[in-house]
């Protein structure tokens, strides 16, 4: 009798217990929703994620949005106020609406509090995706994603002797990895249109995209490297003579220059997914594109294991710069979860799990892991990774980005596409364009 | 004598009841009928257009709500009036108007006539031909993208095998002169079916007797074609005209998904053009004001051509 009093007791206890762990728990748990693009490196997120879940007893739901119509989804879900989103891995040059229209919650003071410091992350990235205003330590972002504009080439076809002669033979020089843009160009004059293997080929596939930002992103890397500047570097929103430089209209020239002779014919309106395809299908000799895609890339049946070698954004007269694509991850400030999504980014922040990252197919920015002796080594496109991310330049991302993006959208598709005006007649337009944006703004 | 049903319901009603409806009058009870509807269309259609026309006066933008919003008169009116670009997308969307509207009655009119004739297979025809109106107009510019690819594209080797020419010589979407073109054609072969069922109708409703009596007065085919048939069926012609008009005014998903514009702004439809002002750029008041003069020009022409409609069908 007294065992048995022992028992319901114990057994009791025991229920009790349990009932009030799960209870607990239950009042812990919390389903946070992140918000981000449909692409390869959201399905890793996805992965990666399942960590957080088992240590935190949150749980996790994605929203993933096509890059195409990612910002008109996200950007209208943080205007009305929305709260669907609880973490926002927002484009970069969102930042400044994001800071000043009160969408980010401010992190300094829970980055102090957690021991994170922006010193540990790469500094383009900082800059890039967390600082609002810019060169400031005001943070609104975890560096996330980093990504950049760079190059991949055919190497099998590179390698070969009878095209290495040919092309020696008309440009003088070895058919290598292109030194300059202008070199980038010849290579892509060189296999347009050519025959290789029974299939007609063509040289480069480049982002012309019309709609939401791919033709910017890509003329972008040639306007830099020949010597275009959003602005004076003495007098913000200075525009005039740095926009529309002489360096800057040559560099739009070389653009357009080489969609009119490097790409393949119908490529009017490509952006990433158009780029992946044409290169992956063997239709392109060189493909532009963020270096996101590296990984599947590299791990492609046809073009992948060693066929494919990887550059960064080849230099011009003025230097050598790359568009900066990657994201930041934010705590939105109409979410009601808010304490449990500040844990996610406080667990997002640690080294093991950047590692992680990075071993699923992510792009970490913290130095310790992209810095480590062994991270160049580690996948074929590392080090081409490395080099591009230490020559970043953003677009514009002032509160008006969008502004400023779609006049840039109108004025360089005109232009280079279409073969509307002159590259000096697009510049000058695109100084009209920015100065009346910042007239509105009540910045000029 | 058994009861009607008016009456069985009537007899059903509580006495109570019956006896507080019957102090309404009839206006009263037409009204406790119409209201939930009038509400309803007053929440969802004239409040929000009230709404838009007053904003149309501001610069209010929704992504700016830290933002005062000023009272800017006329101004948006008269930089939308006064902006080349905007004037460069209505000249794209008449384009683009009056060529599909030709071709799809002309069509569509052409396909009805054959339809109409008694002949085998007559129902599989017809829902063969009917087929594209059926598809979602993003799918419809999603696989036109590929039809006019110039690698592999169907549409270009479809010219090249009439003219010769090599099929990836030209590009459909990525020119110019041609992009116009695309959409025109894309939208075409989607909507000339949804004309050539209304035309369809409008031949089936012109009675034999007439074509018999035609006929006795050794009328001739071509005669009867011009004097009977065309005169007959130009109401429902007219009423095609209109529906295809007002949705082609508003066309956006198709030809987003086939040019998104492009090339420049060639294809650049007002639609498009506002879309962009509204939320892309977030300049709120400005695309109000730019949907007001949408508006006004969309039910000002439709609101003549109604009247015009009208007085072909009392003829």
């Amino acid at each position: 009798m007294k065992k048995n009093l022992f028992t319901r007791g114990a057994t009791g206890a025991i229920v009790a217990s349990v009932i009030a762990t799960t209870a607990a728990v239950e009042a812990h748990a919390t389903d946070l929703t992140l918000c981000w693009a449909a692409w390869d490196p959201a399905n890793s997120l996805i992965e990666l994620s399942k960590d957080f879940e088992l240590q935190s007893g949150h749980t996790m739901s994605f929203e993933f949005v096509p890059w195409t119509s990612f910002a008109d989804r996200m950007l209208n879900e943080l205007n009305s106020s929305g709260q669907l989103c609880d973490l926002m891995i927002g484009d970069s040059q969102w930042i400044g609406g994001g800071a000043e229209n009160g969408h980010y919650v401010k992190l300094n003071d829970f980055f102090d509090a957690n021991g994170i410091t922006m010193d540990d992350f790469l500094p383009a990235t900082v800059t890039g995706y967390s600082e609002w205003p810019k060169n400031t330590p005001n943070y609104y972002a975890l560096p996330a994603f980093a990504d950049v504009v760079g190059w991949t080439y055919r190497k099998d076809w590179f390698e070969r002797p009878e095209l290495q002669t040919e092309f020696m033979d008309t440009y003088g020089r070895k058919l290598d990895v292109p030194a300059s843009l202008e070199e980038l160009k010849d290579i892509a004059e060189f296999f347009q249109g050519r025959d290789i293997d029974g299939t007609t080929v063509y040289g480069a596939a480049i982002y012309t995209e019309r709609g939401s930002e791919g033709v910017t992103m890509g003329v972008t890397n040639a306007l830099y490297n020949y010597g275009f500047q959003y602005e004076n570097p003495d007098k913000p929103y200075d525009l005039e003579g740095f926009v529309n430089s002489e360096g800057a209209v040559a560099g739009l020239e070389l653009y357009k220059e080489l969609y009119d002779i490097g790409t393949p014919p119908g490529s009017s309106n490509w952006y990433m997914s158009e780029n992946i395809d044409a290169y992956r299908s063997g239709q392109v000799a060189l493909q532009m594109n963020f270096a996101f895609i590296w990984p599947g890339v590299e791990a492609d049946e046809t073009v992948g294991g060693g066929n494919t070698g990887y550059f960064p954004n080849p230099a011009g007269p003025a230097g050598q710069f790359a568009q900066l694509g990657g994201q930041g991850i934010s705590v939105v400030s109409y979410s009601d979860k808010q304490d449990a999504a500040l844990e996610y980014i406080k667990w997002f922040a640690q080294p093991e799990v950047q590692q992680q990252w990075w071993n699923l197919g992510g792009a970490p920015a913290l130095r310790a892991v992209v810095e480590a002796d062994d991270f160049a080594a580690s996948q074929p496109y590392a080090q081409a990774f490395l080099d591009s991310m230490a020559i970043v330049k953003d677009f514009w991302a002032e509160p008006a980005y969008a502004d400023l993006l779609i006049a840039t959208q109108e004025r360089m598709h005109n232009y280079v596409i279409a073969g509307e005006g002159t590259a000096k007649e697009a510049l000058d337009g695109l100084v009209r364009d920015w100065t009346e944006v910042f007239e509105d703004e009540g910045k000029l | 004598m058994p009861l009607s049903p008016m009456d069985t319901a009537a007899a059903k009603t509580p006495v109570g009841m019956a006896k507080r409806i019957r102090g309404l009058s009839d206006r009263t009870i037409a009204w406790i009928f119409v209201a939930p509807t009038i509400f309803l269309l007053l929440a969802v259609n004239i409040f929000p257009l009230i709404w838009t026309i007053r904003l149309s006066f501001t610069n209010f933008r929704v992504n700016r709500p830290n933002k005062d919003v000023d009272w800017v008169g006329l101004s948006n009116y008269k930089r939308i009036l006064s902006d080349p670009d905007v004037w460069n997308t209505m000249q794209a969307t008449a384009h683009f108007l009056i060529w599909t509207i030709a071709l799809q009655v002309l069509i569509g009119f052409a396909l009805a006539f054959l339809i109409n004739k008694k002949f085998r297979g007559n129902d599989m025809w017809t829902t063969i031909i009917v087929f594209p109106m059926m598809l979602s107009p993003a799918v419809v510019g999603n696989f036109w993208t590929f039809l006019y690819q110039p690698q592999i594209g169907l549409f270009n080797y479809v010219v090249a095998f009439f003219t010769g020419a090599d099929p990836a010589s030209f590009s459909m979407i990525g020119d110019v002169h041609l992009a116009p073109w695309a959409i025109v054609i894309a939208d075409t072969w989607m909507w000339t079916p949804f004309v050539m069922l209304i035309c369809l109708a409008g031949l089936r409703s012109i009675p034999d007797s007439i074509y018999e009596a035609a006929e006795c007065d050794r009328a001739s085919k071509w005669r009867q074609f011009w004097t009977l048939t065309i005169p007959m069926a130009l109401p429902f012609l007219m009423l095609a005209v209109l529906f295809r008009g007002i949705e082609n005014f508003k066309m956006f998903d198709l030809v987003v998904q086939l040019t998104g514009g492009g090339p420049g702004n060639t294809t650049t439809l007002t639609s498009i053009d506002l879309k962009r002002e509204a939320f892309e750029k977030w300049r709120t008041g400005y695309s109000s004001a730019y949907a007001v003069i949408l508006f006004v020009t969309v039910f000002g022409l439709a609101s003549i051509y109604v009247k015009a409609l009208n007085k072909v069908k009392e003829r």
